[in-house]
């Protein structure tokens, strides 16, 4: 019961630091969604990293290890080592020069400025907004199933995803952006923390890891995990295209319009990688580690070993604050919920003359009810499909891959003067049909898709090896759908700029200036 | 630095992330380590000195302008 005790300590301290953040403040809507654009560079570091630091990462990562071993942390973290930082450098700092200069709160509205066309923003504001539900959604069924397994079943997943949800939006609800800041900053250093804790005690109670892994190498049914013999080389290549999508996923972009300084972000784009480094190697290593524990685990039943692990060799107290930081991770959906509140204000709201009409205070209210409502809706949603977490799960992987997609569009708008709004709707539309049928190719191959460990099955087998089904994925000449997604896009965007009209001189030369004497 | 730079470190940082050589190769580094996973340890800290050497030799000086 310490355990849960801890996690509802934690839960409390949570909620005291978003009504703290609401003590100072948030008279505007730049204040309440943006935190006054005026975070300190510990925080926006550590908040920035805690952001994208979600159970689906933590736990995901783990649990992927156990089946396929150490290739694991090539697949997630030491890609995003290098892609999400090099993306906050190139494009994080220019959006954040722009929406200081002009104004912006999020991505749509850069993006109608930037091409003069509101209607290019609406497709985009409907495309980003809705590959973010189902990270909600997870969220709140993550919180629910991770409460319950800390309480032993004591909180049934039904209270324990209401608790979870409540949480989330009072803090998010109060605090705005400053308290969901100080909340990912309080939880980042919280796993950074106990996670090193953990780590240590788990390989002493194990009598060192070395003797461990010995053993996993002198089984042949184990032994690949310390190689990467079960994850193929095109597929390997694939994922480094994946943490293109930070960048474009609307609470991180969101998020880059916060900082105070353009400098704050130097320490965030050196440090991110040793972060990366601090957190996902003992996930991944412990997932491998785990193998050797809990034999034969199915994927899906696997994702828990982190805290089979942290059950069965931790101190019990320390146990106990592990698991309040893994909820804290799962708790991750309060910057998506923010996020899509920001932009149903901004980009619909504000931009249909909502603040002209009412006022900056009734946009704040407005901004605040629909966290009322998504969250609520979130809540709902995660209890009536309590068993299809599948679905969502699936959904976030092709979120993911949609918005690195969109990537090349926001490259096009930053650094390319020629782009046009036609450009950036016919990726935008590329992008929307490859998400669709991606999703559909991977259903109707269901039925068809091989057991681990077998070799990939053509879909079609008239196109040959074009497009093959795996256990897990549907792929292309053995890629994952990402890579013609990406390329395809920045295709579109480049050739139908060139055919249609650029936007006016006078934009460009906002966008463009000359450089001075 | 310009873009075609960028395009270029980018590739680089693909092309060094694909180490085959180390594949199928289960050795322990110190004991405690596969090999595999140690030279993407490694890889981790080269992402760090080159964006910390971006930041310092190449950081958008017009960005405060703002």
């Amino acid at each position: 019961m310490i355990p849960a005790l801890v996690v509802f300590v934690y839960l409390a301290v949570v909620l005291y630091v978003g009504i703290f953040a609401f003590r100072r403040g948030a008279s505007s809507g730049e204040d309440y969604f943006l935190a006054g654009r005026s975070l300190g560079p510990f925080v926006f570091l550590f908040s920035l990293f805690g952001t994208n630091m979600t159970a689906f990462a933590i736990l995901g990562s783990s649990g992927l290890a156990y089946q396929r071993g150490i290739g694991v942390y090539g697949l997630l973290a030491s890609s995003s080592a290098f892609v999400i930082p090099f993306t906050l450098f190139l494009i994080g700092t220019r959006l954040w020069a722009h929406g200081k200069r002009f104004g912006h709160m999020t991505q749509v509205q850069f993006f109608r400025d930037r091409w003069e066309c509101s209607g290019v923003g609406t497709v985009l504001f409907v495309l980003t907004a809705l590959m973010l539900v189902p990270y909600i959604v997870i969220g709140v069924m993550g919180g629910g199933a991770t409460l319950a397994a800390l309480t032993a079943g004591f909180v049934p997943y039904e209270v324990g995803g209401g608790i979870v949800a409540l949480v989330v939006m009072s803090y998010v609800f109060f605090g705005g952006m400053r308290g969901t800041a100080w909340v990912n900053t309080l939880q980042t250093i919280l796993f950074l923390t106990f996670g090193t804790v953990a780590f240590v005690l788990i390989g002493r109670a194990l009598g060192g890891y070395g003797a461990v892994l010995e053993r996993l190498g002198a089984e042949p049914a184990t032994a690949p995990l310390l190689t990467r013999a079960r994850v193929p080389p095109r597929e390997f290549l694939s994922y480094f295209l994946i943490p293109l999508s930070s960048i474009m996923f609307p609470h991180i972009s969101i998020f880059c319009l916060t900082a105070k300084r353009a400098e704050h972000f130097k320490k965030t784009i050196v440090l991110y990688p040793l972060c990366i480094l601090a957190i996902w190697l003992p996930a991944v290593y412990l997932g491998v580690v785990a193998a050797a524990e809990f034999p034969g685990l199915r994927p899906g039943a696997s994702d828990d070993v982190l805290l089979r692990l942290l059950t069965a060799h931790a101190d019990i107290l320390v146990s106990g604050i592990l698991g309040a930081a893994i909820m804290a991770c799962v708790m991750a959906s309060d910057s998506q919920i923010l996020a899509l509140s920001t932009m149903f204000t901004e980009d619909l709201f504000e931009h249909y003359g909502g603040r002209r009409r009412f006022g900056g205070a009734v946009e704040v209210w407005t901004g605040r009810a629909f966290v009322v409502g998504v969250t609520i809706a979130a809540w709902l949603v995660a209890v009536e499909l309590k068993d299809r977490v599948g679905i969502f799960d699936l959904a976030v992987r092709f979120a993911f891959s949609g918005y690195a997609a969109l990537a090349p569009l926001m490259l096009a708008a930053l650094f390319w003067r020629r782009s046009t709004k036609w450009g950036a709707l016919a990726a935008t539309l590329w992008v929307a049909a490859t998400v669709l049928g991606t999703w559909w190719l991977h259903a109707a191959s269901a039925a068809i898709a091989p057991a681990p460990g077998q070799a990939p099955v053509p879909i079609f087998p008239a196109l040959g090896g074009l497009l093959l089904r795996t256990p897990a994925q549907v792929t292309v000449f053995g890629f994952l759908p990402v890579v013609p997604m990406v390329f395809g896009s920045a295709l579109l965007v480049w050739v139908v700029s060139l055919l249609t009209r650029p936007p006016s001189a006078a934009t460009i030369e906002r966008y463009f200036p000359a450089p001075g004497p | 630095m310009r873009a075609w730079r960028y395009l270029l470190l980018f590739a680089a940082m693909i092309a060094l992330h694909q180490d085959v050589w180390f594949w199928s190769d289960g050795r322990l580094v110190l004991g405690v380590l596969p090999i595999g996973l140690a030279y993407h340890v490694g890889y981790t800290i080269l992402a760090a000195v080159v964006l910390g050497l971006l930041v310092r030799h190449d950081w958008p000086r017009d960005l405060e302008d703002a």
